[in-house]
């Protein structure tokens, strides 16, 4: 089967709708969030309609539809990652799971692999979106360790020329994003996976803007967890992953407590419930669960190789449009080498926000602004971009307007 | 076009001249203020003479409705009474949560009235008050350091 972007694009019924005064929607903002397709949103109803009952309790049919439905989910998002179905943890967001692992290691007592004290180091980089920061700088500063980072060149590459100081005996975790939700720079993984295994530190890696465009197979990365949302994966809302490594889950404690995670309870204490139930506390988000299924489901049939050589082709094509407008000048890597399809530019003296509320009057929906990841554009010099996503519902024709309505607001701010 | 409504000839010229866009040696009160949805920032000195707003200079990175609206506000605020700086800064206040119904009372808010039609876009109001929150924020401070 050939890939057909129009035809895919007829599965997402908002992609027919119209913006401000009948103008064809142009969605360029699936880095922020991804649209669904028919087959995510009925299977999120059909769970209400249906199934919907609390799983893993309750002794009766629709106890037994749900937590088939949940735990089928499950199943699905293992075999998309390559993973083992007990090392999937449903968060609500991605954002959810990247704090589980940071404050899980604060939890861990003396003894634990996973303990942290003065003198050990925690190493990010500086292209984090800010929910692979914050809770790495939150985690310092709780446990006394030092954080560290590999700052970003000037084209937009992690700098990994001091790599043997930046992770070194005393790092405990590294955690990186796979791709700069920003720059669009995929982070090659093998040097840091490597050292960071010499030194006997984990690898945490931030796959949001990696697993719904490419295959990802968790154990050829070599990484120790991974995080990513279900919402930018044409999922639903409300549903992120947290994958760990089998053995690694095992030393974890748990983040948040409460029911289902247990294995026994008294007055005075408890015990936990094995990987992953330890990690999912209190009735879950079940329906959305069941919609991710259904979003990997419908990614896998049309096939993660094919979505991303769609979107290197849209990349090359976007890069080669934009390159060729005067004024702009392109954040990040300007060929496909390594690098997926995020493209932030700014415009001469046209601010991101002005730029995007004009592309808005065409029905172009673009991200401006820092894009959670400040420290990063700080160090790049502009305070804000513009920023265009592709993902497998566009086409050359939305890349088409776009580069239309860039230079529309040109003429549109030079009066 | 319903655009044109937002980005007046009076902002763009505002935004490409911008008033008072530098900031004074000598103030009684400055500070800073960001707008963390989107980065803008600004850094914003008042100094005041008595009762009278003596001078507002300003520096800062942001969107055309950001800038221009600071730079309409010291043309507007400088000479002022602080009561009246109080009621133009209400007047103002009151227009951009009008949500498109109000036009603005042009002898009060002169050159602001041209910032109408930023409250039909919600998620611009913010870059319009910035410069508005910023002088609120330092003519309570210079007025706490003459008492």
């Amino acid at each position: 089967m050939t890939f057909d972007a129009h035809a895919i694009a007829k599965d997402f019924p908002i992609l027919d709708r119209t913006i401000r005064d009948g103008k064809r929607l142009v969605y360029l903002d699936s880095g922020a969030t991804s649209q669904k397709p028919n087959v995510v949103i009925n299977a999120e109803s059909d769970f209400y309609r249906l199934h919907n009952a609390a799983v893993h309790r309750g002794a009766h049919q629709l106890a037994e539809e749900a937590t088939d439905a949940y735990e089928g989910a499950r199943e699905i998002v293992a075999t998309f990652l390559n993973a083992s179905v007990d090392e999937i943890v449903f968060t609500k967001s991605a954002t959810e799971s990247l704090n589980l692992i940071s404050y899980a290691m604060g939890n861990a007592a003396p003894g634990n692999r996973y303990h942290l004290k003065s003198g050990d180091s925690i190493v990010v980089t500086e292209m984090e979106h800010h929910a692979n920061l914050i809770p790495w700088q939150q985690l310092a500063a709780r446990t006394g360790a030092t954080l560290k980072w590999f700052s970003v060149t000037d084209e937009g590459r992690l700098d990994l020329s001091q790599i043997n100081s930046v992770i070194d005996e005393k790092t405990k975790v590294v955690a990186l994003t796979h791709q700069s939700n920003v720059l669009g720079t995929i982070n090659p993984l093998d040097a840091i996976t490597k050292r960071a295994h010499e030194v006997g530190a984990v690898v945490v890696l931030d796959a949001c803007q990696s697993v719904p465009h490419m295959k990802t197979d968790v154990k050829a990365l070599d990484v120790d967890f991974l995080a990513f949302s279900g919402h930018k994966a044409v999922g639903p809302t409300g549903v992120g992953i947290f994958w760990g490594r089998a053995e690694l889950l095992a030393d974890l404690p748990p983040f948040l407590t409460g029911g289902s995670m247990i294995e026994n309870v008294t007055m005075e204490s408890a015990t936990w419930a094995p990987a992953p139930k330890k990690f999912e506390a209190g009735v879950p988000n079940m329906a959305q669960a069941v919609g991710l299924g259904a979003a990997l489901t419908y990614l896998t049939g049309i096939g993660m190789e094919k979505i991303h050589q769609h979107e290197i082709a849209l990349t090359k094509y976007l890069l080669e449009g934009l390159s060729a407008i005067s004024d702009l000048r392109i954040i990040g890597p300007k060929t496909t080498e390594l690098r997926g399809g995020v493209v932030s530019f700014t415009l001469g003296d046209i601010h991101p926000h002005d730029l995007g509320q004009y592309l808005d009057s065409q029905g172009i929906a673009v991200r401006t602004g820092h894009h959670c990841a400040w420290p990063l554009t700080r160090k790049l010099g502009v305070p804000a971009t513009t920023r265009a996503s592709v993902y497998l519902y566009n086409t050359t024709d939305d890349l088409d307007a776009l580069i239309v309505g860039v230079q529309g607001a040109q003429k549109y701010f030079g009066r | 076009m319903q655009l044109d409504n937002l980005y007046q000839e009076v902002i763009l010229d505002h935004y490409k001249n911008p008033q008072n866009k530098k900031l004074n040696t000598t103030f009684d009160a400055q500070v800073h203020h960001i707008n963390p949805s989107c980065g803008d920032e600004i850094t914003l000195n008042v100094t005041l003479e008595g009762n009278t707003v003596k001078s507002v200079s300003w520096d800062g990175v942001g969107c055309s409705i950001s800038q221009a609206s600071v730079s309409i506000l010291t043309d507007l605020l400088i000479g002022k009474n602080l009561e009246q700086a109080q009621v133009i800064a209400d007047s103002f206040m009151h227009l951009m949560q009008s949500k498109g119904t109000e036009k603005g009372d042009e002898s009060l808010l002169e050159d602001a009235v041209a910032l109408a039609g930023v409250s039909q876009y919600p998620a611009r109001i913010k870059c319009a008050l910035l410069g508005w929150m910023a002088f609120k924020d330092a003519s309570v401070q210079a007025l706490a350091k003459q008492a």
